[in-house]
């Protein structure tokens, strides 16, 4: 592996003074509780298949107060305003079919669970995650248009889903059908890409804790997608993020809802086993 | 009447006489300034929550001119103080007529 090839950001970030503030230099040890009853795991063991870290962290523990402030009560958090709006959708006829979300699935309280296990491999051995699911239904059931992927009806739909999971671990198979998916996005995760030669792994597994100029780097878990980020005012997908990261490195990233991007979410989410769904998290 | 509006209010369901409480409010509005044009290059028609009051049994709490400066979704967080059971009444006032209500009891031990 090539990780050890080059000088990590943490050597260079301690040689030119950086890392002076300790107190940054960690995630923080504030508990996160929604709306004062449901309990978030924001801290646990990292599971087996996790070589170089011992804990995982939700990216929660490296917002501000002012930002962590925002989760923790669903009547601050602007993503729910996406979440209603959903709820209103779920309801609402469309496509040629004459069908609802509604009336096949009736509450969408019968999706509890269902975040905590995705992605996964569906019956004709392909991986699917949630946004596949929802167009499948839209297309072929409901006989409407497809949403685009990071579409904010798409992600707020995604976010209505997941919030009935919120609470629950992380828990997305990685064995049997699912293992060269997950395989193909462990490569991805530690493969560097771009004019910067960064892999995923250089920032969110070797440096995290530490700032990148102004931001506090997570272990870019995803637990909490799609999230409401306050420099766009919007829900973000996870592909988005995946997406801007890459860019970040300088490289032609993948598309949104390629199978490279599939996969390599579920290697994400299976880093994140043992973490609590967070959906819809606040982040900067 | 604008679309995907809706009016939200937090209040907490008791207080003590002369307590004072925290209300947030928030009403989904886009709030479009009348600043902005289309693609054609034609001034996109202001569209704005301009006025919301909160009233206590019918005395008025606060009462707030709002501008096209402000953002998407206004949000308003504000004391009060309770002297009795009764009734928050909440009022925002669309440019284009509608005047939207939402109403929160409370009661006081």
């Amino acid at each position: 592996m090539l990780r050890a090839c080059a000088p990590s950001l943490a050597a260079m970030a301690a040689v030119l003074g950086l890392a002076a503030a300790p107190a940054l230099a960690q995630p923080d040890e504030d508990e996160l509780v929604i709306n004062g009853e449901t309990e978030i795991v924001t801290e646990t063991e990292a599971p087996d298949h996790m070589e170089y870290l011992d804990t995982i962290y939700s990216g929660w523990r490296f917002r501000a107060d002012e930002t962590q402030a925002l989760e923790m009560d669903d009547f601050d958090n602007p993503a729910m305003i996406f979440v209603d709006e959903a709820a209103d959708v779920w309801n609402t006829v469309e496509g040629a079919a004459g069908e609802s979300c509604a009336s096949c699935h009736g509450d969408v309280s019968t999706f509890e669970g269902l975040t905590a296990s995705m992605p996964k491999v569906d019956e004709d051995g392909e991986l699917v995650v949630m946004e596949d699911l929802i167009n499948e239904c839209r297309t072929e059931r409901m006989e409407a248009d497809a949403w685009k992927w990071s579409g904010i009806d798409m992600q707020s739909m995604i976010a209505l889903i997941g919030v009935q999971s919120r609470g629950m671990p992380m828990n997305v198979a990685i064995d049997g059908p699912a293992a060269p998916f997950w395989e193909q996005g462990k490569e991805m995760y530690y493969t560097r890409y771009g004019q910067l030669e960064l892999s995923c792994a250089n920032c969110h597994e070797d440096n995290y804790g530490y700032m990148i100029r102004a931001d506090h780097l997570s272990q870019g878990q995803i637990n909490g997608f799609p999230t409401y980020r306050l420099k766009q005012a919007t829900l973000i997908s996870r592909h988005n993020r995946f997406r801007g990261c890459i860019r970040d490195t300088r490289a032609e990233t993948f598309a949104e809802g390629s199978d490279a991007f599939r996969a390599l979410e579920l290697y994400v989410a299976s880093r994140g086993n043992g973490l609590s769904v967070e959906t819809p998290a606040v982040r900067n | 009447m604008a679309e995907g509006v809706r009016p939200r209010v937090k209040v907490p369901r008791s207080a003590s006489a002369g307590e004072a409480i925290t209300i947030k409010t928030l009403i989904s509005h886009k709030m479009e300034s009348g600043q902005r044009k289309d693609s054609d290059g034609n001034v996109i028609p202001r569209s704005i929550i301009n006025r919301f009051t909160c009233a206590f049994n019918g005395e008025t709490v606060i009462d707030v001119t709002l501008e096209p400066a402000i953002s998407t979704n206004p949000y308003f967080e504000f004391d009060a103080t309770v002297p009795e059971s009764g009734e928050f009444q909440f009022t925002w006032y669309d440019d284009d007529g509608s005047v939207y209500e939402e109403a929160k009891s409370i009661e006081v031990a």
